[in-house]
């Protein structure tokens, strides 16, 4: 790094930056812009599925021509569910995210300067940018944004003639993503060519923290499976643009036949899904990630079994990419395939099930500092267990017949990963935003974020899978039609208070984030005690991190409580006392 | 409702404000004993909360599920239903129980040095092999019940119905005399031809069209899936049944009606539902509701998606047979138009 002391202007320091701490706020601040977008959806659909004849003025105040009266229109219904889910897992789960903590902990945990390109990574977040500028703007198209659902099956997708989001809202969609994939495969590379090349002297691959091992895995089956999606989205703008037929075959629609022949939406589903179903691991690798980093150090002991979480993170990333085709038991597809699917999906709850136990474990015998990021943590392993356990009847593909599209399946995934990989998000915010912003966040709101989010969290997603026994349908925009679905409308009133709690509760963490940037008290150098080495650069960002040579390392990060030490943690730049054995 | 809702928005507003009040003057910003204490039975008490939400779900929303299997196929899937979800629970209650309990019980204290214990072969061994042979369990168990269910090739004289889907409707075609469909395609479509039916084909000619399905109690029901313009997914709840509509191509899904709707009416986990569901309609100044078989639109496709369904009547072979022979074949229909 040559120049690292040349003139920085504001505009290089703050928004055409290249220094990847710079980056990381940048990515954190429009994951949680793009956050409070998609939170304020869900509670605008909420409304509408438990109160779905009623006028609210807030849908009157937001939802302009696609309202009558306070009521929201079916095709606005499905345009905002579809935006939620595309915000919340590519936006703010994989960008906010993977986006933030990689960037921000890649080159201080392994003791490098910056990434490998400081240049791509200004480029990737600003493509990031450019992808949510374009997102957010297509909620202002005439037809409504994007509706197919965030899968976007065609031909839903590709006709705007079944349903109005599907003309310049979904070409918007479409060229965001594009834009999106770009992003994220330059972070990725750059993630991936950082790890392997920068690390400083003794940082073998074994001794690299858990977070830097879950964000390696991450980008490299993002590098694997993103560039599928593209293509998926290509054939399809093709399919809508150009008249080719890739996914679209005998179609009667408004009383005319259309020219397609011979393609297959099949085909899509396995396109969108190779990417799909690791997509969902790329979300929550990370967070597992940094969970394991955060439950070590305020558990003071070293995380259980360090070599099997990392086999596990490399099985997992292994498996991720074998198992898609478990959202298509009932596509058409043969069902030998199914069976197959079937086997590949349970496995991976074999790895699975070890990282949760050593997880448990780490905190077995432990001395638990209570710190939000803690709070946080533990409740990561709740709603993993919760929301991984129901995944053995949706994998089973016998099983995923009855329940397949159903309410089962939101609150499955919402609790695995939705709200898990948010808990994740959290615990990294409150644990390194002194390293992000050298100050603290305040604990007292940090406490009650947690637990009215995990009330509110549970209070929604547990009632939820038995809305989806009674057989009720996701997307669906009231289930009035059915008086069969009436004992469910109570259950539906619950949930949706409880999601409304739920969203309430942010506000707390909004205003602590915000707040404690300027006001809040300043950090020391290492708060929490922990022996990774961002904690050993200066609470002052200097570009480059280390105003003098970058420390080498001489142990593995999990050295807490270890015996025979002067103090429960041992800094990874510790050389080895005399007598000292590695762990 | 909507006051309360609002009680509860302003409630949440005022602590947030209340509290963040307060940081102007907080002095500690990292855990102390004290908080690793409140947090710590903070969290006793979360899972405390935890166990009775489950129990309060299960208890309350019990009524909500969906009754016992329609089908002779649904019956074995709800068996492996009950085995997986029995283990689902067992698992979940002890995995929370220790984590709630391990966050309790450990809460730090000042002074106290944690256990160094970073690694044990054993220990991982085990949780790695007994998942492994209980998944192998039931991923077997899974999959011999998924063959038997989609696996229709031995069966002896199926019925043979075609749904066929659009926005926002179904329709039913049954294959008539010859048991076989005629060939259909979106390009057939006029006029009162509105499944598109190949007329040239003479399998076609004795296929018979309808809006309502009727199916025997006791015969296996081979159905064929088409759909015309996108995506749609035949959902028959009560029978453990579905399959996507996919255009351009034929899918298929069987399975062999157990309970005539009758029958199913007079079951008593379907009376308690629709007591249930007719308190709640009485309420609301509504007609009562009578049970009966469904089939729904279970993947989106567009505006009317929520209300896209057909009723099933499942009769007694002999009465399905006599109301079969009153229906018209769809050369009938056509000639007649």
């Amino acid at each position: 790094m040559s120049d690292h002391h040349h003139k920085e202007t504001f505009i290089t320091k703050y928004v055409f930056s290249t220094d990847h701490k710079m980056i990381s706020k940048q990515y954190l601040i429009t994951g949680i812009f793009m956050g409070v977008i998609g939170v304020f959806m869900s509670m605008l659909f909420r409304l509408q599925i438990a109160w779905p004849d009623t006028s609210f003025s807030l849908i009157e105040a937001f939802l302009g021509s696609h309202q009558d009266g306070g009521v929201m229109s079916p095709d606005i219904y499905l345009a905002i569910v579809t935006i939620h889910g595309t915000i919340m897992v590519f936006f703010v789960l994989t960008a906010g995210l993977s986006g933030t903590f990689s960037n921000l902990l890649i080159p201080l945990q392994i003791g490098a300067r910056d990434m490998a390109s400081g240049f791509l990574n200004m480029i990737s977040y600003w493509l990031f940018f450019l992808s949510s500028v374009i997102m957010v703007s297509s909620l202002f198209v005439e037809a409504g944004p994007a509706s197919a659902g965030w899968t976007i099956y065609p031909p839903l997708s590709a006709l705007p003639q079944a349903i109005p989001g599907s003309g310049l809202g979904m070409t918007l969609w479409l060229i965001s993503m594009a834009i999106f994939i770009a992003s994220s495969l330059m972070g990725a590379l750059n993630y991936i060519v950082t790890v392997l090349n920068l690390r400083t002297v003794g940082m073998k691959m074994t001794r690299l923290p858990l977070t830097i091992w879950a964000f390696f895995v991450t980008a490299i089956i993002g590098v694997v499976s993103f560039p599928v999606l593209l293509s998926a989205a290509l054939l399809l703008i093709f399919d809508r643009s150009f008249g080719t037929s890739f996914y679209l075959s005998d179609i009667f629609i408004q009383g005319e036949v259309l020219h397609y022949q011979g393609g297959s939406p099949v085909l899509f589903e396995h396109l969108f899904w190779f990417l799909g179903h690791p997509e969902v691991y790329i979300v929550i690798l990370p967070a597992m990630g940094i969970v394991s980093e955060i439950i070590a150090t305020n558990s003071r002991k070293p995380i259980f079994g360090y070599r099997a979480m990392i086999g596990s993170i490399i099985a997992i990333a292994f498996l991720s990419t074998v198992v898609w085709g478990h959202h298509m038991f009932v596509s058409g597809m043969n069902p030998f395939l199914g069976s197959v699917f079937t086997f590949t999906t349970l496995l991976i709850a074999i790895p699975s099930a070890v990282k949760a136990f050593n997880w448990i474990t780490t905190l077995w015998k432990g001395n638990l500092q209570m710190n939000p990021g803690m709070l946080f943590s533990i409740g990561f392993v709740s709603t993993f267990i919760s929301g991984g356990l129901t995944g053995l009847v949706l994998g089973d593909s016998a099983l995923d017949i009855n329940v397949h599209d159903t309410y089962f399946v939101v609150a499955h995934f919402h609790l695995v990963m939705g709200v898990s990989a948010i808990y994740g998000m959290f615990a990294g915010v409150y644990h390194w935003f002194p390293k992000m912003y050298g100050r603290m966040m305040n604990k007292a709101l940090g406490y009650w974020h947690f637990w009215i989010t995990a009330i509110a969290a549970y209070g929604v997603f547990f009632p939820m899978h038995f809305v989806g026994l009674a057989g009720l349908p996701r997307r669906y925009y009231a289930n009035t039609a059915f008086p069969l679905f009436d004992d469910v409308a109570d259950v539906n009133i619950v949930i949706t208070l409880f999601a409304i709690l739920g969203g309430a509760a942010q506000i707390i963490f909004l205003a602590n984030f915000f707040i404690s940037i300027y006001k809040g008290k300043k950090a020391t150098q290492n708060p929490w005690k922990s022996n990774t080495l961002e904690w050993t650069t200066p609470v002052e960002h200097v570009h480059g991190n280390w105003p003098g040579e970058i420390p080498a390392v001489h142990r593995w990060p999990y050295d807490y409580s270890k015996p025979g030490m002067p103090e429960d943690f041992v800094s990874q730049i510790t050389p080895l006392y005399e007598g000292e054995e590695e762990s | 409702m909507t006051a309360l809702l609002y009680i509860l928005l302003a409630f949440i507003i005022g602590i947030a404000i209340w509290q963040i009040a307060s940081i102007f003057n907080l002095k500690s910003v990292i855990a102390t004993e004290k908080d690793n204490n409140t947090q710590g039975i903070l969290f006793a008490a979360f899972g405390i909360f935890f166990y009775g939400l489950m129990i309060f779900t299960f208890w309350k929303y019990a009524v909500i599920l969906l009754p016992e299997s329609a089908s002779v196929e649904g019956a074995r899937i709800d068996k492996l239903y009950i085995v997986t979800m029995v283990l689902i629970l067992f698992v979940q209650a002890i995995t929370q129980f220790l984590l709630f309990y391990f966050a309790f019980k450990y809460r730090g204290i000042k002074g106290r040095k944690a256990l160094f214990y970073a690694d044990s072969h054993k220990l991982e061994m085990i949780w790695t092999i007994v998942p492994a042979v209980v998944l192998a369990g039931l991923v077997l168990y899974g999959l011999s019940v998924w063959n038997d269910v989609m696996d229709a090739s031995d069966a002896e004289n199926p019925l043979i119905i075609e749904l066929y889907a659009k926005q926002f409707q179904w329709e039913a075609r049954y294959a008539g005399g010859d048991n076989e469909l005629g060939r259909g395609n979106v390009r057939n479509i006029k006029g009162i031809n509105t499944m598109g039916v190949d007329m040239t084909d003479l399998n076609s000619l004795d296929d018979i069209p309808t809006r309502e399905l009727h199916l025997p109690k006791g015969r296996q029901v081979i159905f064929k899936f088409r759909s015309q313009d996108v995506l749609h997914s035949a959902f028959m709840p009560h029978f453990r049944a579905q399959m996507n509509c996919v255009p351009g191509m034929v899918t298929q899904f069987s399975f062999t009606p157990s309970m005539t709707t009758e029958e199913m009416r007079a079951n008593e986990k379907t009376i308690a539902k629709v007591e249930g569901i007719n308190k709640i309609r009485a309420e609301k100044g509504e007609d009562p509701y009578e049970f009966d078989f469904l089939l729904l639109c279970n993947k989106i496709c567009g505006a009317s998606h929520y209300n896209m369904q057909m009723k099933i009547i499942v009769q007694e072979e002999a009465a399905f047979n006599s109301w079969l022979s009153t229906q018209k074949t769809i050369a009938e229909v056509i000639k007649e138009n």
